[in-house]
């Protein structure tokens, strides 16, 4: 009984008062790393060297007036930022964040649920968060939020694929797609899949930045393209979830590039015998040191490139991002079936 | 007992939203009816344990049809055409005809339910996945790759159908 | 104690609430969105059967229902909106263009 409920539910908890708090920090990173990259300082005021920023802002969205637009659905306009921050927080479920302990003879396993279709899990509940996107653009009943809502789903609907082609060959190396089991295939192995596989997770980090709307493939979201996107016309709280929502969307294909291809909760070279004192390091400080570096990288690509435009962009994901993840699909599978 | 708690939940959450789907007056709110119900149904099939079909059911169903459909419904509904019944007399008729097909196959199922009273067995052992990708890729590979060919066509007609010009 | 009945008795019920779609609603993709609540319908029977006689063939037909289910949603939708182009209405009243 306290196993299956009371261990599971404090866990819950935890995960989401921590996506939400590592959210708010890494908008004040993310500010703060486009500040240096310009030769500038960035927030510095509130605290000490802007340490205290996010609460601020935090609490700026909350009293701000919450306008609906006339002639909008209030239901659909209500429902669209939960539609698009709920299938980011759910699929922390599946995410394995470090090997487990007994703590007062219970054990608690190092992540929430384990369920033998993991990785599908994720790819599925990722794909419901693009319905955010559409009724929020839809919802606002104007025509830029609209425009920009379907030029985003389609260009998520896109990269999809090609992300899932990548997951696909992982899925080949680790023979499960329990999140769980990639984990101990990468330890059984001695290798990290991402030297094993690094055109994949090339094109995956490609397709992650495509599907959270970030530079350089932000162009639906952009203030000097569609003024903001398809979330225009929402303000206070309900904004505030739409950018919770791409805030923890970034976390969640971090982390899941960190499963994945960086071996989670392992410690590097997990089979060599000579580097066995970084076992001292608990699990889960390795697993949030490697998000921790993913996400990083993704900041410093939106300081350092220049937007796509919505064609190329297209273009990219369809004519050159999709061959490829087949081609690697196939090497893959021929490679496993010669040697 | 928890499976019968979770099999009335999920019963009801299906047959709600499939009423909702053809009875809701805006067509967008149809279409997130219908996403709602395909989870609801989602969740009925781990239930079965049939947890990789749950999972593309989602994926494919509820995360890829149906933004096909929600894209279609934005881009006709731009301007909204009352619906009118052109034969009112029709939908007696119909009700009439559809009871009568309905109270027939509730009574079918029932005494089916009474012929083989066998209970729902233990279920499927072993990975549901493994043994769903045996089945595709080893017994039924002929029907596999023939789908595949079905859904290239599919895909080729509908870029010529819908284009503007050719 | 759920047996098999009770969910066949779900599938039914979900089939005749898809079927009273697409004979009663007038908008063409509402009549589409009902022929897919009776897809499913079938698809729980299939599942329903798998379960219970512990093969995983029912799974199989299951998936292919929804690969077909796929296609033809493209494809209907498609011809939807060839015809929108032509005529500005999805009402089906108006589709009449076949009748002699």
């Amino acid at each position: 009984m306290v196993e299956t409920i009371i261990v599971p539910l404090i866990q819950i908890v935890m995960v989401i008062v921590a996506v939400l708090v590592t959210v708010m920090y890494i908008v004040l990173l993310e500010r703060k790393v486009q500040a240096w990259v310009q030769v500038r300082l960035g927030p510095m005021r509130v605290g000490y060297h802007g340490i205290l920023q996010p609460l601020a802002d935090v609490l700026k969205l909350f009293i701000k007036e919450d306008i609906t637009p006339a002639r909008a659905d209030t239901w659909v306009f209500t429902a669209a930022p939960l539609i698009a921050l709920v299938p980011a927080l759910i699929a922390f479920a599946v995410i394995p964040f470090g090997k487990g302990m007994t703590l007062f003879g219970v054990t608690v396993p190092g992540h929430i649920a384990d369920i033998n279709v993991g990785l599908l899990y994720i790819v599925a509940v990722g794909s419901i968060g693009i319905y955010g996107i559409i009724l929020g653009g839809w919802s606002s009943n104007s025509k830029y939020p609209l425009l920009a809502s379907l030029r985003s789903s389609a260009q998520l609907i896109s990269y999809e694929i090609a992300v899932t082609m990548t997951l696909v060959t992982v899925i080949m190396l680790s023979g499960t797609l329990s999140m769980v089991g990639i984990v101990n295939a990468q330890a059984e192995r001695g290798w990290w899949f991402a030297f094993l596989q690094p055109v994949a997770f090339f094109i995956f980090f490609v397709g992650g930045l495509a599907e959270t709307n970030r530079a350089p493939f932000d162009m639906p979201e952009a203030e000097q393209e569609l003024v903001g996107g398809f979330h225009t016309e929402y303000s206070g709280m309900r904004f505030a979830f739409f950018f919770l929502a791409e805030y923890a969307n970034m976390i969640v294909i971090s982390s899941v590039a960190t499963t994945v291809f960086f071996g989670g909760w392992l410690p590097p070279f997990p089979n060599v015998e000579f580097l066995s004192f970084l076992d001292v390091v608990p699990g889960w400080a390795w697993f949030m040191l490697k998000t921790f570096l993913v996400l990083y990288v993704f900041l410093w690509v939106r300081a350092t490139l220049p937007r796509y435009r919505y064609d190329q962009l297209m273009r990219l994901g369809w004519k050159w991002l999709i061959p490829l993840a087949i081609l690697n699909v196939v090497v893959t599978g021929f490679i496993k079936v010669l040697v | 007992m928890g499976e019968a708690v979770a099999f009335y939940l999920a019963a009801a959450l299906i047959l709600g939203f499939a009423v909702l789907v053809i009875t809701a007056r805006s067509t967008v709110h149809s279409v997130m009816f219908l996403v709602l119900n395909f989870l609801s149904v989602a969740g009925l099939y781990v239930l079965l344990s049939a947890q990789f079909l749950a999972v593309i059911q989602v994926l494919v169903y509820a995360g890829g049809i149906v933004v096909l459909y929600l894209f279609v419904v934005m881009l006709v509904s731009l301007k909204r055409s009352a619906e009118a019944h052109s034969d009112p007399k029709r939908l007696g008729r119909l009700g009439v005809v559809l009871s009568v097909a309905v109270l027939a196959e509730f009574v079918a199922i029932a005494a089916y339910g009474w012929a083989t009273p066998a209970a729902v067995g233990p279920g499927l052992q072993a990975s549901n996945v493994e043994q769903l990708g045996r089945a595709l890729y080893m017994d039924y590979l002929i029907p596999f790759e023939v789908a595949s060919m079905l859904l290239l066509v599919a895909m080729i007609g509908a870029i010529v159908l819908a284009k503007r010009e050719l | 104690m759920i047996t098999p009945t009770h969910y066949l008795a779900l599938s039914a019920a979900l089939f005749m609430i898809g079927a009273i779609g697409v004979l009663t609603r007038r908008n063409i993709i509402i009549i589409l969105m009902s022929i897919e609540l009776m897809l499913n319908a079938v698809n729980i029977n299939f599942v329903v059967f798998s379960h219970q006689i512990q093969n995983v063939v029912g799974q199989v037909f299951a998936v292919f229902v929804i690969c077909v289910a796929a296609a033809e949603a493209a494809v209907g939708l498609a011809i939807i909106l060839a015809f929108y182009r032509n005529k500005e209405t999805v009402n089906i009243d108006d589709m009449t263009l076949l009748r002699w």
